[in-house]
């Protein structure tokens, strides 16, 4: 899947490029985004150590159990595959309530936390579980309360106080929306054809 | 008043865990300074591991975008959602918003400065702007930061949410801003 949409973004925007006459952009730009790729991940650093740091504290001193098994109820259902108690659950948990709080720069280091604790319960270490799946498509649906990058925008461009909290109440009943369709598709096509673990441990020529 | 709560809580609630966590953990006899630190090692491991992804993901769109295929793309498919009632002019916001999120917030400034904060489009981008992610910056950098190759149903049932929150979007704010 992933391996094709990269070759169309790439094929497509070349050929396009040369009809349009905007090689020399594409050109420019191939070359800005792998600096951009490098300068956000490097950037990320200081913030991802706070993060995980802390996550450690909590770790040890068993908060993350603790709120792993306060929330049993519904993460079970959620994530079926994973042990209500393992480490994987309260890093979730961790990332989706910095997420609703529209706390996006501590939601990747705890996200990565989260894999990094789902991919240790994975037998094919190159595919993704379900619980991955359902992971990443509520973290893709976002499921913040607060959209304050795009409130930060309307008040630059000089909109009003009302108009700027206005776009709140849609934008929750949106997210909502976006939400529950992420995780009912991730679960309904988890079992379909070609999306389906291969379980024979043959290695899958591709 | 509820915007206020919903404020102070996203100005307080960093402040709240940076203090809490530590606090817990030395009740709990945990040493913090050493669990701290020891956490913290990986931060550097996990940033560098996920430059590949990244660069891959990054350059990919960068060609995309710079190309002005999105334009022939918003072409062919504005019969389609003129006949949802979907206004045109939203349609390069929709498929900017999953691959860069920097792309989309220039969409955004762009529709807003020229059709103003209060118009429909204006309020349809920026509802869209805040109810999705830019989906394949996450599933490059989560997928990426634990070497997943087959990323099976993930990217679908992403794009399938961003589609919901769209066209949401779009009622939505019929609804509320008529």
């Amino acid at each position: 899947m992933i391996n094709i949409i990269w070759l169309l973004l790439v094929v497509v925007g070349i050929v396009v490029g040369v009809i349009n006459g905007n090689i020399e952009q594409v050109t420019e730009a191939a070359i800005n985004s792998a600096n951009t790729g490098v300068e956000l991940s490097l950037g990320m650093i200081g913030i991802m150590a706070l993060w995980l740091g802390i996550m450690k504290i909590a770790e040890e001193s068993g908060l993350i159990q603790l709120l792993a098994r306060g929330l049993k109820p519904i993460t079970v259902k959620l994530f079926p595959e994973v042990p209500p108690d393992h480490p994987a659950m309260g890093a979730m948990i961790l990332n989706i309530a910095a997420n609703i709080l529209g706390l996006g720069n501590a939601a990747t280091p705890l996200g990565l936390k989260a894999m990094d604790e789902l991919q240790k319960l994975n037998d094919q270490k190159d595919t993704a579980t379900n619980a991955m799946c359902t992971f990443l498509a509520i973290n893709t649906s976002s499921v913040t309360l607060i959209p304050s990058g795009t409130m930060a925008i309307l008040v630059a461009v000089g909109a009003t106080a009302g108009q700027v909290t206005g776009i709140i109440g849609p934008s929750i009943i949106a997210t909502t929306a976006s939400t529950v369709v992420a995780i009912v598709t991730s679960k309904l096509l988890q079992n379909v054809g070609p999306f389906k673990i291969k379980t024979d441990k043959v290695k899958n020529i591709d | 008043m509820f915007l206020d709560i919903l404020n102070g809580i996203s100005k307080y609630a960093v402040p709240f865990v940076l203090l809490s966590i530590p606090v817990y953990g030395h009740f709990k006899k945990v040493k913090v300074y050493e669990a701290f630190t020891d956490g913290a090692k990986e931060g550097f491991t996990t940033a560098v591991r996920i430059i590949p992804y990244l660069v891959a993901m990054l350059v990919g769109i960068g060609i995309f975008r710079a190309s002005g295929a999105m334009d022939i793309l918003t072409k062919i498919l504005s019969p389609v959602t003129n006949l949802l009632g979907i206004p045109g002019e939203v349609l390069p916001m929709a498929f900017m918003r999953p691959l860069s999120g920097g792309g989309a917030q220039g969409i955004l400034s762009d529709l807003l400065t020229t059709y103003g904060p209060d118009s429909m489009i204006g309020h349809i981008a920026s509802v869209m702007m805040g109810s999705t992610e830019t989906t394949f910056y996450v599933v490059a950098v989560y997928f990426g930061a634990i070497a997943i190759k087959n990323t099976r149903h993930a990217i679908p049932a992403g794009l399938l949410a961003d589609l919901a929150g769209f066209i949401t979007a779009v009622f939505v704010c019929k609804v509320f801003f008529w």
